[in-house]
């Protein structure tokens, strides 16, 4: 105890500072990619054209992004609530730059035009082991750390980051494997519907593992924290938390309805889909729940503005996911804008918000301070952000049902009514909405950076020591 | 990779399924048997993490909890009635082919009357039929302006159907085969029968002199021999082409892939509708298998109607 007595923060505030700088950048780009929809012209050359561009942004936003908040997060909540340093300096500080690294290349190889052509796992081989190198040392730090702790208990936020980097060890290397013919090219080691099943179990459960058991993490630290209230019950927690992390591991099949996949896994998906509906509600119920006693804070308190309304989004977004996995639902928003406007209510709305506001919380502790350097700012960031956001899935929604009805109308003679041009020319209007709403939202992470940058110039980088005596019980 | 093709994998899964399923209901009822007394206040479960991280032991909400059951037992309902457990078919024998097949019959016997009226018809009857060239517009609309443009003027390597120029031919029957059917016109590359870049240079003016433009006299006259032995065997000795193997006339103004001097010379080299490179493949798809044979016969109609009705 005499060398570490304090917990392990440099790699914290590394990950939080590039949380901010990689949301601005994946932002930038998403609006960007927004834009070319409304004017083609902005496709200038062949590394800035939207097919290109458009897997960068996703990348950007979930991996680097989303993946830095994710990192930052657990580091921090798994030593406090654990009682101990992080295991291993030297690998979780491999972490950080082997992560960086991993989100460089994406940033040049995508644009040159490099992709396995998978969504959400575009990244070529070579690439890939890096990312299985790192995030089987980010399992060992985070697992090291929990087997060093001094509390009898695991904390339940460490149960969700814990799960997260199980599955998406698993996800990552069963939908990765992959032939190569090159240094820049391979083929993926399935076949046919089988390749499109695995893309699927593996695409659905980023958004399961990665996008929601690791944000709930974050969410059973930093709500109760910024509360100063008991998580409402254990007892919900126990039980969405497992089904949860079964349930979801079988939604896959519903993007492939009403395709060659057999007929019995699409129903499976589909079933399994609804299931979630409960497991997922019960994260929002408990968070939300959390604030019981304490709702006056509301008012004044923009980080618990931004923690609480995430849920809001979370519980809207995963009540809209499995309306959408039934079959006749599907039938009618499969392939149009409704997808992106549900995805990103998930995105902007949960995943987005709940990092905002941790990084609120955590980004002062980390250099000392006990807020950040304008709370003011923090209130304008919320509401242009949240003001983004309803005007994004607002316009994606009415865009969405709009396309799905253009598509299947027909006239008395049972020809299309509508050509598919014309669709796309009836979604101009939204696509102004949706830019709109984006540039708002990259606003606000924009007052959030220089907010960052403020709380942190000239103030020193502070580890804080780990107390000494274990806490009572009870 | 192998398919699961043996029956014992339709039993495996289909057991897995309930278990899972089972497995949900099971969870939920062991945690949620301990309700709180009228009165009874709620105890943490004396942990704490962190200085005041702590969790109340609240029961679950029983609204909830109900929500839980109801997707549970829907979700068993629905495996009896539809397909999902394995190889078991669903009770009401439901499939997404029984579907689509239930949807193509229904559309037939709605609006199958509506073409069979036009099919009784000649195809000159049709095009002149405004009901009929309405729908044969929407069908255009939707089938064939991707490549020959909503306006049916096509662009490079896809022909105008607004003109008089026709690669197989503009008869009705014709036009109405070509859609059936389909084309595939190509032009091998021909460098080196013509002799290199120089014979190809020399074709091309004299291929230019044919439809009457500006090219050079010498080289048009070196390259009339290579013409013969080269090209005319499909475009003719005279460059009219030949409808039957959808070679193009040359001594017109209509140029499918271009018509200036580098153009033609690129042409003769690459060859066209080999390759993507080269200008893309000139196919035109079978479309008696996309289309019924009444909706082909309304589209033929429409389009030879472009360029010959009401002109």
């Amino acid at each position: 105890m005499e060398t570490q007595s304090t917990y392990n923060y440099r790699v914290i505030r590394q990950f939080s500072i590039m949380t901010v700088v990689w949301g601005v950048v994946g932002m930038l780009v998403g609006v960007f990619i927004a834009a070319q929809l409304i004017w083609p012209e902005l496709n200038l050359a062949p590394w800035l054209s939207y097919g290109r561009l458009r897997p960068l942004h996703t990348n950007a936003v979930i991996f680097a992004f989303g993946g830095s908040a994710l990192f930052a997060t657990s580091y921090y909540v798994v030593q406090r609530t654990c009682h101990a340093p992080l295991f291993s300096p030297a690998l979780a500080a491999f972490t950080f730059w082997g992560w960086q690294a991993v989100i460089v290349l994406a940033a040049i190889t995508l644009p040159l035009g490099y992709t396995s052509s998978k969504e959400y796992a575009e990244l070529e081989w070579p690439i890939d082991i890096l990312i299985t190198l790192v995030w089987v040392s980010y399992a060992i730090v985070f697992f090291g750390t929990i087997a060093k702790r001094k509390t009898p208990h695991i904390y339940v936020a460490n149960w969700f980051f814990g799960a997260f980097i199980l599955t998406v060890a698993l996800l990552h290397i069963v939908n990765s494997a992959a032939i190569p013919v090159s240094l820049w090219k391979s083929y993926s080691a399935y076949a046919g519907v089988q390749d499109a099943m695995v893309q699927w179990w593996y695409g659905h459960n980023a958004v399961g593992f990665f996008l929601t058991a690791g944000f709930l993490g974050m969410m059973y630290y930093f709500i109760p924290k910024q509360a100063e209230r008991p998580v409402y019950s254990y007892r919900l927690s126990v039980v969405h938390f497992w089904s949860l992390i079964f349930t979801y591991m079988w939604a896959g099949p519903h993007h492939l309805h009403y395709t060659a996949l057999p007929d019995w896994a699409q129903s499976v998906g589909m079933v399994f889909s609804l299931i979630l509906l409960a497991p997922s509600w019960g994260g929002m119920i408990n968070g939300m729940m959390t604030l019981s006693g304490a709702w006056h804070k509301l008012r004044t308190d923009p980080i618990l503005k931004f923690l609480i309304v995430s849920l809001s989004f979370y519980g809207m977004s995963t009540f809209e996911g499995p309306m959408m996995s039934i079959k006749t639902v599907n039938a009618l928003s499969h392939y149009t804008d409704w997808t992106i406007g549900h995805v990103h209510s998930g995105a902007l709305g949960w995943v987005g918000m709940i990092t905002i506001g941790s990084l609120y919380y955590l980004i002062p502790r980390l250099f000392g301070r006990t807020e950040m350097h304008s709370v003011r700012l923090i209130t304008l960031h919320f509401w242009v952000a949240t003001i983004g956001i309803v005007l994004y899935i607002a316009a994606m929604w009415i865009a969405g049902v709009m396309q799905g009805l253009m598509w299947r109308a027909v006239d008395p003679d049972g020809t299309l009514s509508y050509t598919f041009a014309e669709s796309v020319k009836a979604t101009y209007p939204y696509y102004m909405i949706r830019l709109l709403g984006g540039i708002l939202y990259l606003s606000g992470m924009l007052i959030m950076a220089y907010n960052v940058w403020k709380t942190c110039v000239g103030h020193k980088p502070v580890d804080a020591p780990i107390p000494a005596v274990q806490p009572a019980h009870g | 990779m192998s398919d699961f093709t043996h029956d014992a994998w339709g039993i495996y899964i289909a057991v897995i399924t309930l278990v899972s399923i089972v497995a949900c209901a099971v969870l939920l009822k062991t945690f949620s048997t301990k309700r709180v007394a009228p009165g009874e206040k709620v105890d943490t479960t004396h942990h704490t993490w962190d200085e005041d991280l702590s969790e109340w032991n609240n029961p679950l909400p029983l609204w909830w909890m109900w929500l839980f059951y109801i997707t549970i037992v829907f979700g068993l309902i629905y495996l009896v009635l539809y397909p999902g457990l394995g190889t078991y078919t669903g009770y009401l024998g439901w499939s997404s082919r029984g579907q689509y097949q239930g949807e193509q019959e229904k559309a037939a016997a709605t609006f199958g009357p509506i073409f069979d009226k036009f099919l009784k018809q000649d195809l000159k009857a049709v095009a002149a039929d405004p009901e009929a060239r309405q729908i044969g517009q929407r069908l255009f609309l939707n089938y064939c302006a991707q490549c020959h443009g909503s306006d049916a003027g096509g662009g490079k390597g896809f022909p105008s159907l607004r003109d008089h120029d026709w690669l197989y031919g503009g008869e009705p029957e014709t036009i109405k085969a070509s859609i059936t059917n389909g084309r595939n016109g190509v032009m091998p590359p021909q460098g080196a029968a013509v002799g290199g870049d120089e014979g190809a240079k020399n074709v091309a003016h004299y291929v230019l002199s044919l439809s009457g433009r500006t090219h050079d006299s010498l080289r048009a006259f070196s390259g009339k021999a290579r013409f013969n032995t080269a090209c005319a065997a499909c475009h003719g000795a005279d460059g009219k082409g030949n409808q039957t193997l959808g070679a193009p006339n040359l001594t017109d103004k209509i140029w499918l892939y271009g018509g200036s001097e580098s153009n033609i010379i690129e042409t003769i080299m690459k060859g066209r509708g080999t390759n993507m490179v080269a200008g893309g493949v000139s196919v035109m798809p079978a479309h008696k298998d996309i289309l019924d044979g009444g909706k082909i016969h309304v589209l033929a109609a429409y389009v030879w109607g472009l360029s010959n009705v009401g002109k």
